[in-house]
């Protein structure tokens, strides 16, 4: 179906693009790649006056690293570039697995990981590993930023806590502490090219004595935003790794999720597989603590 | 609404024309180009039948915005043997060797994907140029078939992948 009227903006620097989002507020859209947008609009779930795309403005497309710092993905990174670049397969390759994990080919080529973190959709392949991690979203105003962290961002299916007048203009991604591990698994009904009827972030740290230092496990699909398996961490937080407390953790994991049966996959079939896949996510993700 | 005036590049041409800003790339291309070689399936990205390359990546053309991609080279199933002749130094080359694969081994029955496979089969090919059979399936993972059962693709595009990099 052919797409709603709208005006389209293309403001070509940051402060421009924020004063039309002011100027515009309640009836003005933005994107990036559009690979959600583009469907919403077709679909008429939005109906913006403006749609206001951010790709003119410049800079937003670069990846760096740095050791103390961590890295730094812009908002135009596309899922693509995410999943080949060398500085994210080196130092969060999870990251690249998410972003790979994401849809198709030509949709990797067109969306972009912050769109995926802004669309906020609970089943979101890109979201549970960036929590897992202490990701942080950098909001700009035109004038000022700030950190948002990844924890406070989510407030709903498609709600974040960006105000009226920002634009997520990156997102960071702290480094690791020695001895730590991340995985990211996804299970779907049809395919790899799926959207995830569950997916589970985790980051272990150890301490010296292989015990549990520290753990997150992030949890798509089964809340209405992606939820902390809280039990889970609590329990595997300074005990020993074993197959058995791995087990235990995932059971856990299961109790902390609160799914809905849809189309993709019913109540009770999510919360097993969020079993299955914690224990998975969290025994991979010791093995490379471990080394 | 006023329609903006671009200038799109498809296929090694300038096209001046003018556009409302809500209208995609495949609508540009298919209505008001006349240019039917890409097709329209889905229209929310799920099939691959409008797969169109835009300064060489694979993107599907019902998702893109015709004003955004303007400044881009756009390459159709048009194009596509018209470039095969420019690597080749010629001046015209009747199919790109993927078509020929493509028709030599019967990976076209009603033909309705064959474009948007086709383009797909060119970004891998350009990145991968000796794919495995999983990347191969990998890489046309965002096209669907309802007619061949794709094994016959995949025999097309490992054919073309060896006429176009041969193993030694
Ligand atoms: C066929 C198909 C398959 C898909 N499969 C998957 C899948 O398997 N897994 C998955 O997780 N997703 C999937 N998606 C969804 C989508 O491709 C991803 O969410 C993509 O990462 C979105 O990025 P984008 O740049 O295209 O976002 P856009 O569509 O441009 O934007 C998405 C939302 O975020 C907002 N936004 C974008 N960037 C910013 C910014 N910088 N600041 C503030 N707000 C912003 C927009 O206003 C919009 O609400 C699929 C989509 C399609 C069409
Ligand atoms: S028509 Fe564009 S992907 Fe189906
Ligand atoms: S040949 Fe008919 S859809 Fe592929």
């Amino acid at each position: 179906m052919s797409l709603p009227q709208f005006t389209f903006l293309a403001p070509t620097s940051l402060s421009e693009a924020c004063a039309l989002l002011e100027k515009h507020q309640g009836t003005i859209k933005i994107k990036a790649g559009g690979t959600d947008m583009i469907v919403r609009l077709s679909h008429r779930a939005v109906k913006p006056d403006y749609l206001m795309s951010i790709k003119k403005i410049p800079g937003l497309d670069t990846i760096s690293y740095a050791p103390d710092t961590g890295l730094t993905i812009g908002a135009l990174a596309l899922l693509r570039a995410v999943e080949t670049s060398p500085l994210i397969l080196e130092n969060a390759p999870m990251l690249a697995r998410a972003a790979h994990a994401t849809a198709t080919v030509q949709i990797r080529n067109m969306g972009t990981v912050l769109g995926n973190v802004c669309n906020a959709s609970p089943s979101a392949d890109n979201i549970p590993t960036l929590v897992a991690m202490h990701a942080a979203i950098v909001a700009s105003n035109g004038t000022t930023e700030r950190e948002i962290p990844i924890d406070e961002f989510f407030l709903g299916p498609g709600r974040t806590s960006l105000q009226a007048n920002e634009i997520a203009i990156a997102i960071k991604v702290p480094p690791l502490a020695p001895k730590s591990g991340v995985s990211y698994q996804k299970i779907s009904p049809r395919s790899k090219v799926d959207i995830a009827a569950v997916n589970i972030g985790a980051l272990l740290t150890l301490d010296e004595n292989e015990q549990c230092q520290a753990v997150r496990i992030s949890m798509g699909a089964v809340g209405p935003t992606p939820l902390r398996a809280k039990q889970a961490e609590t329990y595997l937080t300074d005990r020993k790794i074993s197959d058995e407390t791995l087990a235990a953790a995932g059971r856990l994991a299961a109790e902390d999720a609160s799914p809905i049966s849809d189309v993709r996959a019913s109540r009770e079939y999510r919360k097993l597989m969020v079993e299955v896949l914690t224990t998975r996510a969290l025994k991979e993700a010791y093995g490379f603590a471990k080394n | 609404m006023k329609k903006e005036l671009i200038t799109l590049n498809i296929n090694g041409d300038d096209h001046e024309i003018a556009v409302y800003p809500w209208r995609t790339l495949n609508e540009v291309l298919r209505d008001q180009l006349h240019l039917t070689g890409t097709k329209l399936g889905c229209g929310t990205g799920d099939c691959g039948a409008c797969t169109v390359l835009l300064d060489g990546q694979s993107v599907s053309s019902c998702l893109t915005l015709a004003v955004e991609a303007q400044g881009q080279k756009i390459t159709t199933i048009e194009g596509l043997a018209l470039e095969a002749a420019a690597n080749k130094d010629l001046e015209k080359c009747e199919l790109d060797p993927i078509q020929e694969s493509f028709i030599a081994k019967g990976a076209i029955q009603c033909g309705f994907c064959t474009p948007g496979m086709i383009m797909s089969t060119k970004f891998l090919l350009d990145h991968t140029p000796k794919p495995t059979e999983a990347e191969i399936r990998a890489g046309l993972s965002g096209n669907l078939c309802r007619c061949t059962g794709y094994n016959k693709i995949v025999d097309a595009i490992a054919d073309a992948a060896e006429k176009i990099s041969p193993t030694k």
